[in-house]
């Protein structure tokens, strides 16, 4: 098997989903339930390419760092070529798995959660569309992809999100989700363009080479930093930071299966990702700024999630804090571990939403046997005993929230640590002390309103009927849960329990060397051997590899590129650019873990900050969990008092720290006041201008047409009076009597005889 | 005094004048035919005596005659367009009659 097969199965898993989607929108409504089969086969199909594809990437070709290929799109100048392309190195692999598993598993809770809609094929086609973009932001190795991808996830959210648009809510919550997403879009697409203008090209590859040859853009490595984190605003649109995290929570008007999908697992993950994607290009100050967005977002979120009495908002504002996480973690160039995070967060999350889908639709089948039709469903102070009447969902919730909160023995606790570590190394390296006390406080937090949600819910006595009457869900329903929180356990990725260093996933994703140069970034993250570096070897590989595609890809410029990529990859005319310049690199670094040497500075401090990290955020967690537990389980603090006490604090955390009021009153208040000015001056002055003119015209022709009545018909009847007045006159002489006629014969007589006689 | 050619030719003319009087200001229709047949006969006096001192043989004679036979005729159907206008204006005042006037 060569490298180019696991481009053509990238690209099989790419097409399928677009497949099922264009298929589902056409017959999905002749022929019924059959849709979900096909979407739902479609996507387990992609599922196990995809596993496919993971393992022949990490076992078989374990040696080549990406496997990608590129060709021309299209041509700027004769010069100027646009090139695109796939490719895929660990982290697409591993991220592959990881939207193909989790979008499976959602098809199939909803075949069951959305039995009754009346859009079911509808549904499963928008599902498809989402899976095919999320898709293409995995594979992508080029901006241009990776823009249009990312704007088709959008697109699939808002569409998804506003699936019961009768609701006037979901509607607007749909709209919210889009505009805020493309306010992101914009600072993204702005990064791009300077990229773009400075390094010709869309490639990653191009852009890290040109960056690490000290090519910067406009000659300032300001610049570079802007372009950072403009790039970076795209991922504070999709993956909810602050300022704009303020679409997710309304988000969660979609339905239930959807918010796991797109809003806990997969898209909101895409911002994380493409910082990963473009880790290297991150210069000191970008990462600074990125790491300070992440905490900051960690923090907020969870105190408003403190709070909050809708069992999918407490999970809603969960994601936003834990995305904070992730950011944190790569803005504190905790590499490994922010990706670590994505992937176990990605499982759990999950699975809690999943299992709230589980709880509102057992409420759901309750409420409808009572008759009940005003009840919330979605109200934690309506449930309470759930865990004797839903027993399977309780046990896997138990599970997950076990693995969000960072307890021993989970996934989620090893991913967690390693972001504490790093961030305390961050800290003490830079001196940037509150990335590592907001991620400790956040950690406490977390711990405290996830076991607060999970008892309140669940343990107790019913605290209404509606409670008492659900009754634990289907298979198809409980599958999923069940599979996500067995993937919650720690072994799947490390075969310690409390240090994941040594297992096979960190050996797998170890950080990318950074493309800037020494004097814009953080020495710890300078390599300490000084092995060459690779951004520039692929700079000669590209020039001779460029001049041997470009003869060949000319041809195919006007093709379907993707077709183009296969048709090519099958018969072996463009050279796929397979990197293998980085097998020595590796084999100069050793592993952390037996030897000595770490790649930089940083590697160290956070191999060293790791025991301190975990046992303080054992302490921390283990605080919330028993505060929680002293609240909610066993009573000794109220939760009323505390409310009163603070009353202020919790209304500031209940109503979302007011970001929705402050950017209504500013940003939509000044936009529609602005359109209302304009609309103002378009009838007032615009509409002015033209009635003027047409009364002008108006005046105009009044005075032309009494000109034409008096003066021109005055002419024609001034002829016509002449007229009757000769006719009149000569009218005498028709008398009708016979004598006139008598007397004209005779002077006619006597003019003839004197005239010729 | 012998009465000459002249005499005759004076008598007609003045027999003309009068009649042609007649027949432009009499109002009665009837009147209007007897001036008519007064400037006839005027004619026929022309006639004859330029047939008795104009040299012409009888061919003056023969030409009253064809005048007098005319006149006849003529008047016949004069008067029966007097009596048609009568029957549709109930009058014969001919100065009346000017409905072609328009």
């Amino acid at each position: 098997m060569v490298p180019e097969t696991i481009l053509s199965l990238a690209a099989i898993i790419l097409i399928l989903p677009i497949l099922g989607f264009i298929f589902n929108i056409f017959f999905g409504k002749r022929i019924g339930r059959a849709s979900s089969y096909i979407a739902t086969a479609i996507v387990g199909i992609d599922l196990l390419l995809s596993f496919f594809v993971a393992y022949s990437k990490l076992v078989t070709f374990e040696s080549i760092k990406i496997i990608q290929t590129r060709i021309t799109w299209f041509n700027l100048s004769a010069t100027n070529h646009v090139q695109v392309g796939i490719g895929i190195d660990n982290l697409a692999a591993l991220m592959l798995i990881v939207v193909t598993m989790i979008s499976f598993l959602v098809h199939l809770f909803s075949t069951e959660y959305m039995r009754d809609d009346i859009r079911y094929s509808r549904y499963f086609s928008y599902l498809g569309l989402f899976t095919f973009s999320m898709l293409g932001i995995v594979i992508a190795n080029n901006f241009l992809f990776m823009y249009i991808f990312w704007e088709l996830v959008g697109i699939s959210s808002y569409l998804l999100i506003g699936f019961w648009y009768e609701k006037k809510s979901a509607s607007d919550a749909g709209k919210k989700a889009f505009i805020v997403n493309r306010i992101g879009d914009l600072g993204f697409f702005i990064g791009i363009l300077i990229l773009f203008w400075t390094y010709g090209s869309f490639m990653f590859d191009d852009v890290f080479s040109g960056i690490a040859s000290s090519h910067l853009p406009f000659n300032s490595s300001a610049w570079l930093t802007a372009a950072g984190i403009f790039i970076f605003c795209g991922a504070i649109g999709k993956s909810a930071q602050f300022p704009l995290h303020i679409w997710l929570p309304d988000a969660m008007e979609g339905p239930t299966p959807v918010s796991a999908l797109i809003h806990a697992a997969t898209m909101v993950a895409a911002g994380v990702y493409l910082v990963a994607r473009v880790f290297p290009m991150f210069s000191a100050n970008a990462l600074t700024f990125i790491a300070y967005i992440g905490a900051i977002t960690a923090f907020m979120a969870a105190t408003i999630a403190i709070t909050q009495t809708d069992f999918k908002k407490v999970l809603a504002y969960s994601t936003v804090s834990q995305l904070g996480y992730m950011i944190m973690a790569l803005g504190a160039c905790s590499y490994t571990n922010g990706f670590f995070h994505l992937v176990t967060h990605a499982w759990f999350k999950a699975a809690l939403f999943l299992a709230s889908g589980s709880v509102i639709h057992a409420m759901h089948h309750a409420m409808n046997h009572m008759n009940d039709h005003h009840s919330d469903p979605q109200d934690i102070r309506n449930m309470g005993g759930l865990r004797k009447t839903m027993p399977l969902t309780y046990i896997t919730f138990l599970f997950v929230t076990m693995a969000i909160c960072g307890v021993p023995f989970t996934s989620g606790f090893l991913s967690k640590d390693g972001i504490l570590a790093g961030t305390l190394a961050f800290g003490q390296l830079t001196g940037h002390w509150f990335i590592p006390i907001a991620g400790f406080a956040a950690a406490g937090m977390t711990a405290f309103y996830m076991f607060r949600l999970m008892i309140v819910a669940f343990h107790g006595e019913n605290k209404t009927e509606i409670a008492s009457h659900t009754k634990e869900n289907k298979f198809v329903i409980v599958f999923p849960l069940i599979l996500l929180s067995v993937m919650s356990l720690w072994f799947f990725y490390s075969y310690n329990p409390i240090n994941a260093t040594t297992g096979w996933f960190a050996k797998a994703m170890p950080a990318p060397m950074t493309a800037v140069p020494a004097a814009y970034q953080f020495d710890f993250l300078m390599p300490e051997n000084k092995a060459e570096n690779p951004y520039l070897k692929n700079l000669a590989l590209d020039e001779k590899s460029s001049q041997a595609t470009s003869s060949a890809t000319l041809t195919q410029a006007s093709i379907d590129p993707m077709s183009a990529a296969i048709t090519s990859l099958a018969i072996g005319t463009t050279n796929p650019k397979i990197n293998q310049s980085d097998k020595k690199h590796e084999n100069a670094s050793e592993e952390k873990s037996g030897g000595e040497k770490f790649e930089n500075k940083y590697e160290e401090a956070e191999h060293h900050a790791h025991i301190p990290a975990m046992i303080l955020s054992l302490i921390i967690a283990g605080c919330g969990i028993l505060f929680s537990f002293m609240m909610y389980q066993f009573k000794i603090i109220s939760a009323d008092n505390m409310e009163k006490r603070f009353k202020f604090l919790h209304t500031f955390s209940y109503r979302k720290w007011y970001f929705d009021e402050i950017y209504n009153a500013t940003i939509v208040g000044g936009t529609a006041g602005f359109a209302k000015l304009l609309g103002l001056f378009d009838n007032k002055i615009i509409d002015g201008l033209v009635n003027l003119s047409a009364l002008v015209t108006r005046g105009f022709s009044y005075f032309v047409g009494h000109f034409d009545n008096i003066i021109v018909d005055g002419l024609v009847n001034l002829v016509a009076n002449i007229t009757t007045l000769f006719g009149a006159m000569v009218r005498k002489v028709q008398t009708g009597r016979v004598q006139t006629y008598i007397v004209f014969v005779i002077i006619g007589l006597m003019l003839l005889i004197y005239f010729f006689i | 005094m012998t009465i000459g050619l002249t005499h005759y030719l004076v008598l007609s003319a003045i027999l003309f004048s009068l009649g042609m009087f007649g027949m432009i200001t009499r109002k009665n229709a009837i009147m209007v035919l007897m001036g008519l047949e007064l400037v006839l006969n005027s004619a026929n006096i022309n006639f004859i005596a330029f047939s008795k001192f104009g040299g012409m043989n009888l061919e003056g004679h023969v030409a009253a005659i064809f005048v007098i036979i005319l006149a006849a005729c003529e008047a016949a159907v004069a008067l029966a367009i007097i009596l048609n206008i009568y029957h549709n204006f109930h009058h014969i005042n001919i100065d009346e009659v000017d409905k072609l006037k328009e």
